[in-house]
């Protein structure tokens, strides 16, 4: 067990947790983007700043990637941090204008106009969510980061129709800025911002389009246990 | 590309995943580039999957997904180069060659890339074909680069830049 301050508030916690996780658990709200529970830490947006003190220096750095270390001081909520704060929004929200998440966060920070502008904004911030769902949730590994620097961006290899995936949409489940769209019709679903097509299974009783094929053979490999043959046949509601 | 080839270069490393960049430039050398089915190949190989190959290939300037050309050609674009002049002899390049820098001519003959500094500013304005520097360069003796690569040139009016 360690002990660390927040806010002024001591706090007692498990070994091996970041100052994120210790602050979320605990009440105490620090905004971030690219991070999530369930995925590795990633420290690409830059949202959670906070500063640290340790060994009597302070110093400004992404809570979601720092380690919650014995004696470490946090403060979430200083001019410093808000100042920070702010300035990575500028450059966040115009990645994204009409995201309504990022709107509220950014008027939380006090942001009305920011300063700077992109061409063409797709909505995409590049906070890598998508890209970790797929690869470490789901392990169908359909997307990745590519190219560095302002070129940087989120894309099926080879800019081609990924048919790795298999449109089970956690991608467009864990997007913060809900850049990535679903269409379904008929018994097709596509993923939008991917290219990908996918038949979708016909529950036998119902009729109802609930699934990929796709997605139903990568079940069928991935479960220990095998499944029943007829066990995809019916939709959930209908087994 | 023949796959015994690039299986002779995973096989050298061991097939370790963690020395995909070592592969990748290896692989590359052979072709100049890394076609998409090489990627496969070696994603199959590894047991890595094809997207942290592509991540790779895009990250590295050393590497290629399209071809790049049997010689390079490379224009410094450092501070010292480009107060020097850098930007004409880049535009000179960029029109007898009739492509863009980062690209490569049709015939897969010549890459054109601008780089941001070689080390060699006092050589400013400065390009590098394969690998041999060409220091103090100006619109002639591009052209001479040019003609020696059996390039049709545009002669132009030789300004000098002092």
């Amino acid at each position: 067990m360690v002990t660390i301050t927040i806010d002024g508030k001591q706090i007692k916690t498990e070994e091996g947790q970041n100052v994120l996780q210790v602050a979320l658990d605990n009440g105490i709200n620090i905004p971030h983007l690219c991070y999530h529970e369930n995925l590795s830490f990633y420290g690409g947006c830059r949202l959670c700043l906070v500063e640290v003190t340790k060994a009597n220096r302070t110093r400004l750095t992404a809570s979601c990637t720092y380690p919650a270390l014995e004696g470490i001081t946090v403060e979430t909520n200083t001019e410093n941090v808000k100042k920070a704060r702010r300035l990575v929004m500028e450059m966040i929200l115009p990645m994204a204008p009409d995201s309504p998440k990022l709107q509220a966060l950014a008027s939380e920070l006090g942001i009305t106009e920011p300063r700077f502008h992109y061409e063409d904004p797709d909505g995409c911030i590049n906070c890598g969510l998508c890209v970790r769902a797929c690869e470490e949730l789901v392990s169908a590994n359909a997307i990745t980061l590519a190219n560095r620097g302002d070129t940087r961006s989120i894309e099926p290899p080879f800019q081609e129709e990924p048919l790795a995936c298999i449109g089970c949409a956690a991608c467009l489940y864990v997007c913060p800025t809900d850049c990535i769209k679903m269409e379904e019709k008929g018994n097709e679903r596509r993923i939008v911002r991917w290219e990908r097509k996918l038949e979708m299974k016909t529950c036998a009783n119902c009729k109802r389009h609930f699934m990929p094929l796709a997605q139903i053979e990568f079940a069928m490999h991935k479960v220990r246990e095998p499944l029943d043959a007829g066990w995809f046949d019916n939709c959930p509601d209908c087994r | 590309m023949d796959t015994r080839q690039i299986d002779t270069v995973i096989e050298k490393y061991g097939a370790n995943p963690s020395e995909t960049i070592g592969i990748l430039m290896d692989v590359q050398e052979k072709e100049s580039y890394l076609p998409k089915e090489v990627l496969e190949h070696i994603s199959n190989k590894l047991g890595v999957p094809v997207t942290h190959l592509y991540r790779i290939a895009t990250f590295y300037e050393a590497l290629s997904l399209k071809p790049t050309g049997r010689h390079q050609i490379h224009v410094c674009m450092g501070t010292a180069c480009h107060v020097r002049g850098a930007q004409k002899i880049l535009d000179k390049l960029e029109r007898d060659l009739g492509i863009k820098a980062g690209e490569t001519t049709p015939d897969l003959e010549i890459g054109l890339k601008t780089v941001n500094c070689v080390g060699a500013c006092a050589l400013g304005p400065l390009a590098v074909l394969d690998g041999e520097y060409h220091g103090s360069i100006n619109t002639t003796k591009a052209n001479k680069l040019l003609k020696k690569l059996g390039r049709k040139v545009e002669e132009t009016e030789e300004t000098e830049t002092e």
